[in-house]
């Protein structure tokens, strides 16, 4: 194995550069070493002016998404020797604005997600008193793959009607929403119908997949959207043939 | 996130596209493995002229075979609307796409629809 390899990172330095470039840097080619590695050993050792996200290193977080080699990736789940001999091209992710070489802005997602109000809602609270809300197994696996979402927006990256639909509530967005719907806690799936069903929520998808494909957590969010189409639909269905009192 | 308008047919040409996605894909590699490989190359013996139009005949076989059709047909509207509109990005053209695919599956249908009651 070489000791070395090369990444080649897009830095944008917009008080330098109105365009993007590119930088190649020579980093050692370990074992264990991650994407997120090489990066940090250019920040701590060759070159210090390098912006990028990450927290966690453990892949929890969802912090670190970029694009390696054209995919969106986790960079630090993603290992420099899958990539030898390279080069590997490191580009922030794609379909997010860029603030500065590797970091993006996340605005669009964080302003959709509070609105499929991705938490457990209920109609009346019970008091602490009242104890815990229980669940079975059986319940907890209706909704426990979606609820491994870790808001990493490498889903967003890979969707192409996003890239071409802005306004595209989004796979990741959907897929929490899904996962209070079916919890058997909550009790709010009508409050998030609206938005659910709106042009820019399920029907704007066209099951692509590639959000299924990039999420590193194996949450499948294009099946969570086929999911709730079957529910809209049948919903639609429902309002019309149905009068108001029996849907 | 503006706005909130409800889209009507969509929810209801999902379905159908969803449906003529199911039933294509259960029944299609069959009619195309009897009619296309089997009989032709001998593997099974083919029933014969008379035997398959006494099951045509049959208002079930008949009332099948158009849901096939007109399901297949419109499958293909709702995923070509979207091929042009996102694919090749024609998406300003949309009520001329939208006639010409959901309009040439209800012809196709009604094609389908007149061949099946009249074939025998």
């Amino acid at each position: 194995m070489a000791d070395e390899i090369t990444l080649e990172v897009v830095r944008y330095r917009p008080e330098l550069r109105i365009e993007p470039v590119v930088q190649s840097y020579q980093v050692p080619l370990r074992e264990h070493w991650a994407i997120l590695d090489g990066l940090t050993y250019i920040k701590d050792h060759l070159d210090g002016t390098l912006s990028f996200r990450w927290s966690c290193r453990m892949g929890i977080c969802g912090s670190c998404g970029m694009t390696v080699n054209g995919d969106p990736q986790l960079t630090c789940a993603t290992f420099l020797t899958d990539y030898a001999p390279g080069p590997v091209r490191v580009e922030p992710l794609r379909n997010f604005p860029v603030i500065r070489d590797l970091v993006v802005d996340i605005g669009d997602f964080m302003d959709k997600l509070p609105t499929v109000k991705p938490w457990v809602i209920r109609d009346v609270d019970s008091p602490v008193e009242e104890g815990e809300y229980l669940q079975t197994p059986e319940e907890l696996d209706e909704y426990k793959q979606f609820s491994m979402c870790i808001n990493c927006m490498l889903c967003y990256s890979a969707c192409p009607v996003y890239a071409l639909e802005p306004h595209f509530l989004g796979p990741a967005a959907i897929a929490l929403a899904q996962r209070y719907n079916l919890d058997s806690r909550d009790e709010g799936a009508s409050e998030r119908e609206d938005i659910l069903s709106s042009p820019e929520g399920i029907w704007a998808c066209t099951f692509v997949g590639e959000c299924s494909a990039a999420c590193p957590k194996d949450v499948d969010p294009a099946a969570a959207i086929q999911r709730y189409k079957l529910t809209a639909a049948t919903q639609a269905i429902k309002n019309f043939l149905l009068p108001r009192g029996a849907r | 996130m503006t706005t909130r308008r409800r889209p009507a047919a969509e929810p209801l040409l999902w379905l159908l596209f969803s449906a003529g996605g199911m039933i294509a894909a259960l029944l299609v590699p069959i009619l195309l493995f009897l009619f296309g490989v089997a009989f032709p190359l001998d593997l099974l013996t083919p029933p014969d002229h008379a035997h398959l139009l006494a099951v045509l005949r049959n208002p079930i076989t008949r009332l099948v075979l158009f849901g096939l059709c007109a399901l297949a047909l419109f499958h293909w509207a709702h995923r070509f609307r979207y091929t042009l509109y996102d694919g090749l990005q024609l998406k300003r053209f949309s009520v001329v796409i939208i006639l010409f695919c959901y309009g040439g599956a209800v012809v196709g249908s009604i094609i389908s629809a007149y061949l099946l009651l009249t074939v025998g």
